[in-house]
């Protein structure tokens, strides 16, 4: 297989304009990666399966990467005058990296049998955080990308199903967040009980000395007659 | 979500190649509920399917009955932690799962395995894929109606290679036996020599199972020409495993990868001709043979030495910054770990890539077309478990 730097310069010489950048992997897996701009990133996709020196035509895993907006420490050794003597000086600078939700695209060959190639998009926006989606590219993205709207909230634009598959329906945060908070309380929900038995209340002349804490208020009985 | 229209859609707006079978609703489309509380779904999987007579249509899977969010579970563990939970996976085969886990974070963190813990895997993993085609074989035919004996019959063979588990690593399905650089008990020699006698006694039952199964009128006709697969779906899709193998395709990692000690052992990768289920059942068969092959050649091979790399320190066990994606050939397909380390105890991100999971995305595909009696079939064939698949 080719490097990382070889792929980088045929894809961006076959895709007009795309920016694609290697992203190091600091540890001992030597599994560095390409990170594709959004934009590009189908014909990025395209380009890497149809080649015939690289085949990538299996798409094995699909994930999404939550990054929350970190402060990086830095050392920088600085050279100052310190009582008219130049020494070199420990700087500590902190540097803000903004976060972002990333997808993760493992692609290996079966014609070829090789790889894997890691490429990634990233998403800025948590609020609002769209990626192009590769099923149309390969179809084993299709359920993974559907967990990770799931999981993580991005919305894949171009995904022909893209709908929650593990969380019910009904769920309304993405639990795999990092800064997602559980429920204090998962037993509660809503059922057709609490109205009913607000409602009931509103039939008894209030009791305080029996009933305890139970006072039906007045607008609780407006909101219950409207 | 999406709901199935009951009354929209005529036959001739479906477009779909003619099918032989002639039950009809006057071109109504109905809708049913397949499962989730159903003996050949193996756990809790529904699918909504929308039926033309008999004949399936349209057909939606339904995850998420056992989702437990496993990979937020793991990322607030540590990474021994998380080993004991792997078993939960895919719970007929722990060892394989342990295997998967282990081997991303030896990867993450440069670990080097010794000889005899690489042997021991090698034995574990095939002794689990062994039984984990046995039993699939035995849940399909009870699928199709044979209740009980098939079952039974494969059921007996696995008991005796979860008395194995379970003499070695104390439990007989959530073993917990690999660990990072190593395993975590040595095998005797009298369990080496035990299971040397079940592998040895193993391809007699082989015989009879397939003669049982494998040539029966009753099953060749359930079976063949049944959810065909093309090879070019297959690929794409990320089928992996006995599955994509049964299309033709030649990709078993054990072989591409050649990860652990596999390239020292001699033994074929079967291959399917169709992609129909009964080439999926065939490959469950044959590939059992190989794992025999294989086991023979490894159990006398077991060196003697160490079981587990002495430089790795478990507690307070911190890989460096950095990521990695391990594989192994699980018995149902490729089962990965994506791990993201940042330096502390516990793995930022932990990602579990399940076959299963995976391998359903063409179930629609392998289903439009047929009766309705035939998706129990079709779902069994490819072979899912609903601990890896919901997670």
């Amino acid at each position: 297989m080719e490097t990382l730097e070889q792929i980088k310069n045929r894809a961006e010489l076959a895709a007009r304009g795309a920016r694609i950048e290697v992203v190091t992997n600091p540890g001992p897996s030597q599994q560095s990666s390409l990170l594709i701009d959004n934009e590009h990133a189908v014909e990025v996709a395209k380009f890497l399966r149809d080649h015939p020196a690289l085949s990538f035509d299996f798409c094995s895993n699909v994930t999404g990467v939550d990054w929350l907006e970190r402060t990086v420490r830095k050392t920088t050794k600085t050279k100052q005058v310190v009582d008219g003597v130049e020494k070199e000086v420990d700087q500590a600078s902190e540097e803000k990296v903004p976060g972002y939700l990333e997808a993760v695209y493992h692609l290996y060959s079966m014609k070829l049998k090789h790889g894997p190639i890691i490429i990634r998009m990233r998403a800025p926006n948590r609020n609002d955080a769209r990626l192009p989606s590769l099923t149309p590219v390969w179809r084993s993205a299709e359920l993974q990308e559907r967990e990770i709207f799931d999981l993580y909230g991005i919305h894949f634009d171009g995904h022909p199903d893209l709908r929650r598959i593990l969380m019910w329906d009904e769920f309304k945060d993405h639990p795999m967040r990092k800064d997602y908070e559980q429920p204090d309380d998962f037993e509660w929900e809503p059922t057709p009980h609490d109205e009913v038995l607000v409602r009931a209340k509103t039939h008894y002349t209030p009791r305080p000395e029996i009933d305890g804490a139970e006072k039906i208020t007045a607008t609780d009985r407006d909101s219950l007659n409207h | 979500m999406e709901n199935l229209s009951a009354t929209v859609e005529t036959i001739e707006a479906m477009e779909r190649p003619p099918v032989t079978m002639t039950s009809r609703l006057d071109g109504e489309l109905l809708e049913v509920s397949m499962g989730p509380q159903h003996p050949s779904t193996h756990g809790v999987f529904r699918m909504n399917v929308a039926l033309e007579g008999e004949i399936v249509r349209k057909l939606k899977p339904v995850f998420g009955y056992l989702h437990r969010n496993h990979e937020q579970i793991g990322e607030n563990t540590s990474y021994l932690g998380s080993m004991p939970y792997t078993d939960r996976l895919d719970y007929f085969c722990s060892m394989t799962n342990n295997w998967a886990y282990a081997l991303s974070v030896e990867k993450l963190a440069g670990i080097e395995v010794p000889e005899r813990a690489e042997y021991l895997r090698v034995i574990l993993a095939e002794l689990t894929r062994l039984q984990n085609h046995a039993s699939l074989l035995g849940f399909l035919l009870s699928d199709m109606g044979a209740w009980g004996t098939p079952l039974m019959y494969a059921f007996r063979e696995r008991e005796k290679i979860l008395d194995l588990f379970e003499s070695l690593s104390g439990s007989r399905m959530m073993c917990d036996y690999m660990r990072f650089g190593g395993c975590r008990v040595d095998a005797s020699d009298e369990w080496l020599a035990a299971a040397k006698k079940i592998v040895d006694r193993f391809p007699k039952f082989l015989d009879e199972f397939e003669k049982l199964i494998l040539q029966n009128e009753i099953v060749i006709a359930r079976t063949q020409n049944v959810g065909n697969l093309s090879p070019e779906l297959a690929i794409s899709a990320g089928i992996t495993g006995p599955m994509l193998r049964a299309c033709g395709v030649n990709y078993d990692i054990r072989k591409v990868d050649s990860y652990g000690i596999y390239p020292r052992f001699k033994f074929r990768v079967p291959l399917g001709d169709h992609g129909d289920t009964y080439d999926r059942l065939m490959m469950r068969a044959l590939e059992m043979r190989e794992s025999v092959e294989i086991l023979k050649q490894a159990l006398p091979q077991i060196p003697a030495g160490p079981i587990v790399n002495p430089k790795v320190k478990l507690r307070a066990f911190r890989p460096p910054a950095g990521e990695a994606y391990g594989r192994i050939e699980a018995p149902k397909g490729e089962l990965g770990f994506y791990l993201i380390s940042d330096g502390g105890p516990n793995p930022y991100r932990y990602r579990v890539r399940p076959p299963s999971f995976i391998n359903l995305t063409v179930l629609e595909d392998l289903c439009l077309g047929h009766v309705v009696a035939d998706v129990m079939v079709i779902l069994g064939s490819i072979d899912i478990v609903m601990g890896e698949v919901d997670r």
